[in-house]
């Protein structure tokens, strides 16, 4: 456990009764962090030393399990499926609602209002409720065990958190830039090209990271989706892996906590943008 | 938001401004065909994805409710409401509404008060600030899967948290956490926790950073402690965001499905006593190959989270989200 002391070690100036706010700190993160810690320490031992003592230490530390993993190909091609699911997700939300989002905060046309209360009411919608027919849909239009098939839908249900956080951002661009790039001559495409984007980036970072991670992770759509095992996303893979080695404990844990790495480590490179874009959110 | 500039007042900002862009001015509606044009190409493809792939597959979930159908070819056997009226006499469908309640309301009671009390917690300034609300946050930006995997074979008979708890003298505890109908549900409860709170806190943190240090200031220097500055100023304030909260968190409660799933499967869940209403619409929808009935099912469970999310608009977010869902100025 070195990082939670951290918090205590570079208390060089105790301010009177923080301590037992640290030690309520370092409890929490202990809470949080030890299923964590349960199966990333877990890859490292063998199934011998997880039947004898489930709960100890490696001993010896044994990295077979993890090299058995990243030297399979089913890992790796999981990891691939995962990345195109997720990157072109968060491409076509980004692209999608940035457009559209633009559109409903700065033109003013009839069936505005209208068209921004669709949206909203997208929120109502949840992907588990649509599930069932959206699974016939898919299989309808033959997408049945392709990625788009994932892709598509995931846009779709993403589209309306995306609006909801975008639409304040583009309408909080003053109106004096664009009068001022107007009479640059820059239209209100190049306006959209040239000052929207850029402006607006905070915003767009925030959403691509929650649906990044969102899609990332998600089960429910792969689950119906795809059935065939070599287009299986991370998740699906996880949850096969676990079924197929279920004797296998050791195996298991450290296919598990290899996929997580990537979410975390993306996680940990944005997480200042997600809660600063959390924090835009909620004002709403 | 300031009306400095009179194009705010009115909600939206004008497309152009009149001088620079004349043909602004032509057409009934103050609008141009080039605009038109713009407007059609962007926003028709969002609309075209979030129709097709979102509003159709519930309208269609709706109309084949109504059919017993077996998902080969078009539905044709109409049986009208009786695969409405087959769900709620099933008494597994209302154990799992009932899972559903009692998840929404522990949900509300175990994780509002604990997320505020850490989020007050990591407000004050402190070493480690940043670091220990990335920690916080790190269960829930894991997968279900991998929490699911990893939660149950921590909790088996046989796994680490029962030897954990004989190491440490607290063997009269051994239970068995997810096999034990009186215990699963709670253990459920613990995970849902355990996986979400990040998010509650890291909401509030963003909504007590919304807070002006003047107000808080002000109250100490009229003497007031630093639990009734929480209490009488600081939670007041925090309503707005505490109340947005408990509405994803209620939404989130009543669709349950991944974790369930993933540690319970299929099967065992009811007897567990943790379905939920998903868990028990994939068990016999798809996987009974009853795919009308599913979608009945689904449309019960649409019905029952749009009630209840009408009614909490009505009733508790009223005076927040006037113009913020509602559209802002739109």
């Amino acid at each position: 456990m070195a990082t939670p002391t951290v918090a205590i070690r570079s208390g060089r100036r105790p301010a009177s009764g923080n301590q037992p706010v640290y030690l309520l700190a370092l409890l929490l993160i202990g809470a949080m962090l030890a299923p964590v810690v349960y199966i990333i320490i877990g890859g490292f031992r063998t199934n011998a030393q997880i039947t004898t003592d489930p709960a100890g230490w490696p001993n010896p530390w044994n990295v077979n399990n993890y090299l058995d993993v990243l030297g399979g190909e089913v890992f790796w091609r999981e990891v691939i499926n995962s990345t195109v699911v997720a990157t072109s997700t968060t491409a076509g939300v980004v692209t999608l609602g940035l457009m559209t989002s633009f559109i409903l905060a700065r033109y003013r046309f009839r069936g505005r209002g209208a068209m921004y209360s669709l949206f909203a009411a997208g929120l109502m919608f949840p992907l588990t409720v649509a599930i069932t027919p959206l699974y016939i849909l898919v299989k309808t239009v033959g997408l049945m065990n392709t990625l788009p098939g994932v892709i598509l839908p995931q846009i779709g249900f993403a589209i309306p958190m995306t609006i909801i956080i975008l639409v304040p951002f583009l309408r909080a661009i003053p109106d004096e830039i664009q009068e001022a790039a107007a009479i640059d001559g820059c239209g209100r495409l190049g306006f959209f090209w040239r000052m929207v984007l850029p402006l607006s980036m905070p915003g767009v970072i925030t959403v691509a990271i929650l649906t990044f991670i969102a899609s990332w992770n998600s089960y429910l759509l792969p689950l119906f989706i795809l059935n065939r095992e070599t287009t299986f996303t991370l998740p699906l893979g996880v949850q096969a892996f676990a079924s197929q080695y279920s004797v296998d404990t050791a195996k298991v844990l450290a296919f598990t906590s290899l996929s997580m790495v990537p979410a975390l480590v993306f996680f940990s490179l944005f997480q200042r943008r997600i809660v600063g874009g959390l924090t835009g959110a909620v004002k709403g | 938001m300031s009306s400095s500039n009179h194009n705010n007042v009115g909600g939206g900002a004008v497309v152009a401004p009149p001088p620079a862009l004349p043909r602004m001015r032509k057409g009934r509606k103050g609008i141009g065909w080039p605009a038109r044009l713009e407007i059609a190409l962007m926003t028709g493809p969002t609309l075209l994805v979030f129709v097709t792939f979102v509003i159709l597959p519930v309208a269609v979930a709706a109309y084949y409710g109504f059919f017993s159908w077996q998902g080969y070819g078009p539905p044709t056997n109409f049986v009208g409401f009786r695969n409405y009226i087959l769900i709620f006499q099933d008494t597994t469908f209302i154990d799992a509404l009932k899972h559903n309640a009692i998840i929404v309301v522990l949900s509300l009671v175990i994780q509002g008060p604990a997320a505020i009390l850490l989020a007050l917690l990591l407000n004050r300034k402190m070493r480690g600030q940043t670091l220990i609300r990335v920690l916080v946050f790190v269960p829930y930006v894991i997968s279900e899967v991998v929490v699911g995997t990893g939660w149950s074979l921590m909790l088996q008979g046989d796994g680490a948290f029962n030897a954990l708890l004989e190491r440490f003298g607290l063997g009269w505890l051994h239970n068995d956490w997810l096999s034990d109908p009186g215990m699963a549900i709670w253990t459920l409860m613990g995970i849902l926790t355990w996986k979400y709170i990040g998010f509650a806190v890291i909401l509030f943190l963003a909504g007590l950073q919304g807070i002006p240090d003047e107000l808080t200031e002000a109250a100490a220097i009229d003497g007031a402690s630093y639990w009734q500055i929480q209490r009488r100023v600081t939670l007041p304030l925090l309503g707005p965001t505490i109340r947005i909260w408990a509405f994803l968190s209620m939404i989130g409660a009543l669709q349950l499905f991944d974790l369930v799933y993933i540690i319970w499967g299929q099967y065992v869940a009811a007897t567990a006593g943790t379905s939920t209403m998903a868990t028990y619409m994939v068990a016999n929808g798809r996987i009974a190959g009853e795919y009308g009935y599913g979608n009945a099912v689904a449309v019960v469970l649409f019905l029952i989270s749009l009630t209840a999310a009408l009614l909490y608009q009505r009733f508790v977010l009223r005076r927040d989200t006037e113009g913020a869902i509602t559209g802002a100025g739109i």
